[in-house]
């Protein structure tokens, strides 16, 4: 609590008019918007992606399957910039595939798909394994196709871990900056995203404007979170139900 | 419907499950698959439900083979062990699922679920999540939940086995009255005996995959067609001859022919019966039933040598004789 305590009091430095000032700014607002917008497709994307990762690791048997499963936690154990470098080594003007998205939004998406695709896979893969395949077989014996058990049995309740998995992702994707500085070029109005453009604005001595822009960012995705928070509370009215 | 298993075989890895099944099944009857765990008895019950695979045989209903058949297509009700709610429905949801994916229209579905509510008690919990009921009443949900969509075949995994003994002899009376209410196939998995001589017409006792034995309660009881189906209602004594069970083992204070000589180790008082714990010749264990009266007639105590003898018609294994030493 203390550190958003301490943004939350340096953003008044300026002064309610300095406040408006920088976060109205239409340079501040793209920024944001990106951030956000990047951020929810990212969340939405790992939603499904994360989600089929999940399955294929639990309900599936394949040759390698272990060392897949470990692979998937090394985003985090990479250095995010490391992890924009690598992205740019892959996709960048010198792409061994031949595809170059530097200084794009594509490029901004892609490093945050990296960066969070651990977090609805290792949320989901728990519950999965937990689930009784017996409400699953019970479903089919009374006559419940594949699609109508997945949808009606299992998606409820795994709802729960990919939302906990979605929310974790959102929140990483808008924060994140290593991953992004050097791969999304940092063009005004284009690819300059929100952590990035804080970032600018420390470095050239303007904590209060940081601030003041960290303070939005913060409350938008606080009222994300608690959305995403109220929806996962209604997905598990069963077990809270006394 | 009737259920015609043929020659049913099915192994996981090397682990023999079945091994050449066959068993009819006749139209309304309710019969039990009895057998210790692991003798196969839920692998085939599952089979016949279509969510298990054999490697070989087939199952038909009515005739018509549906060892290929999809679970889904087979039109069976099934009820399982741990009860397999549906733990993000109410009650009334759980019951209504079969019927709603049916796309029956809203007013029908209301209707039949409040019959089965009804049927199985369970009216006052309709707006209940699964997690808010005792394990009888979740399996009362679940049996409701496989009637809703009419089967003609119910088959029953071990249904009562995770319950008290309170709420499973309670729960069996009330299977075998609904059974007989519904026009219905039944077939139930246990591992215990009683239970499937208080609810079943026919047992088949199964062990180490095979059949042991088909028929109805009594027969099995009265002539056990080996030496597993015997020992598996209950105590018996292994005589030279074959196995006896310990109430038909007549004790008296002569000497007489047949009869071979223990010595009375204990008396216990179990009310109507008495068992006496008895050493043979050898010094082995092994003990008899009484009444009460016959008991009181011998006088029995401790250290006093008896006379152990089969009683005459008593149930033992095909080829049985009348044992001269007794060994446990």
């Amino acid at each position: 609590m203390l550190p958003i305590a301490a943004v939350v009091w340096e953003s008044r430095a300026n002064g309610a008019a300095g406040f408006w000032s920088v976060v109205s700014d239409s340079q501040a607002v793209s920024a944001l918007e990106l951030s956000l917008v990047c951020a929810l497709i990212v969340a939405g994307i790992n939603a499904a992606t994360g989600t089929i990762i999940a399955w294929v690791l639990v309900r599936d048997d394949f040759r390698g399957k272990s060392l897949v499963n470990a692979i998937i936690d090394l985003p985090f154990a990479l250095p995010t910039i490391v992890a924009g470098l690598t992205l740019i080594a892959l996709y960048g003007p010198r792409s061994p595939v031949g595809i170059d998205v530097t200084d794009t939004r594509t490029a901004i998406v892609l490093a945050l798909l990296f960066v969070t695709l651990p977090f609805v896979v290792r949320t989901v893969q728990p519950v999965l394994l937990e689930l009784d395949t017996e409400m699953e077989e019970a479903a089919r014996s009374l006559g419940a196709g594949e699609g109508t058990v997945f949808r009606r049995i299992v998606l409820p309740n795994i709802l729960p871990g990919i939302l906990s998995g979605v929310a974790l992702a959102f929140a990483r994707a808008v924060g994140e900056i290593g991953a992004l500085i050097l791969i999304s070029g940092n063009l005004p109005f284009k690819t300059q995203v929100a952590s990035v453009f804080i970032f600018l604005h420390i470095q050239s001595g303007d904590t209060a404007g940081a601030s003041a822009i960290a303070v939005v960012l913060l409350a938008i995705s606080f009222a994300v979170l608690l959305v995403i928070g109220a929806i996962r509370y209604f997905a598990t009215r069963h077990e809270h139900a006394r | 419907m009737s259920i015609e298993i043929r020659n049913v075989g099915k192994r996981f890895g090397d682990f023999v499950a079945l091994d050449d099944v066959t068993l009819e099944v006749e139209t309304g009857s309710l019969t039990a698959l009895l057998g210790p765990s692991g003798s196969g008895k839920s692998t085939l019950l599952r089979i016949v439900a279509g969510l298990e695979r054999p490697d070989a045989g087939s199952v038909a209903l009515d005739g018509e083979d549906v060892t290929a058949r999809a679970p889904q297509a087979r039109g069976i009700g099934f009820v399982f062990q741990h009860y397999a709610a549906f733990k993000h429905m109410t009650v009334r949801k759980n019951v209504a699922f079969g019927l709603e994916i049916r796309r029956r229209p809203k007013a029908e579905v209301a209707e039949r679920v409040d019959e089965l509510l009804h049927l199985v008690q369970l009216h006052g919990l309709a707006d209940r999540y699964p997690a808010q009921l005792s394990g009888g009443q979740r399996q009362r949900m679940a049996l409701a939940r496989a009637l809703a969509v009419e089967p003609s075949v119910l088959l029953l995994d071990e249904p009562f086995g995770a319950l008290d003994a309170r709420v499973r002899k309670e729960l069996r009376v009330w299977l075998r009255r609904l059974h007989d209410e519904q026009d219905v196939t039944t077939v139930i998995v246990t591992h215990d005996q009683e239970e499937a001589m208080d609810v079943a017409d026919r047992i088949a006792l199964i062990h180490e995959g095979r059949i042991q034995q088909i028929g109805e309660p009594r027969e099995l009881y009265d002539a056990p067609a080996n030496d597993f189906v015997m020992t598996f209602f209950g105590p018996v004594v292994r005589t030279e001859g074959g196995l006896v069970r310990p109430h038909d083992l007549e004790l008296s204070l002569d000497e007489r022919p047949g009869a071979s000589e223990a010595m009375v180790a204990r008396v216990v008082h179990l009310g109507f019966e008495v068992r006496v714990d008895l050493l043979d010749g050898n010094g082995r264990a092994f003990s008899t039933q009484l009444t009460r009266d016959e008991e009181a007639e011998l006088e029995l105590e401790r250290g006093q040598i008896v006379f152990v003898s089969p009683r005459n018609g008593s149930v033992g294994t095909p080829g049985l004789g009348v044992g001269e030493e007794l060994v446990q």
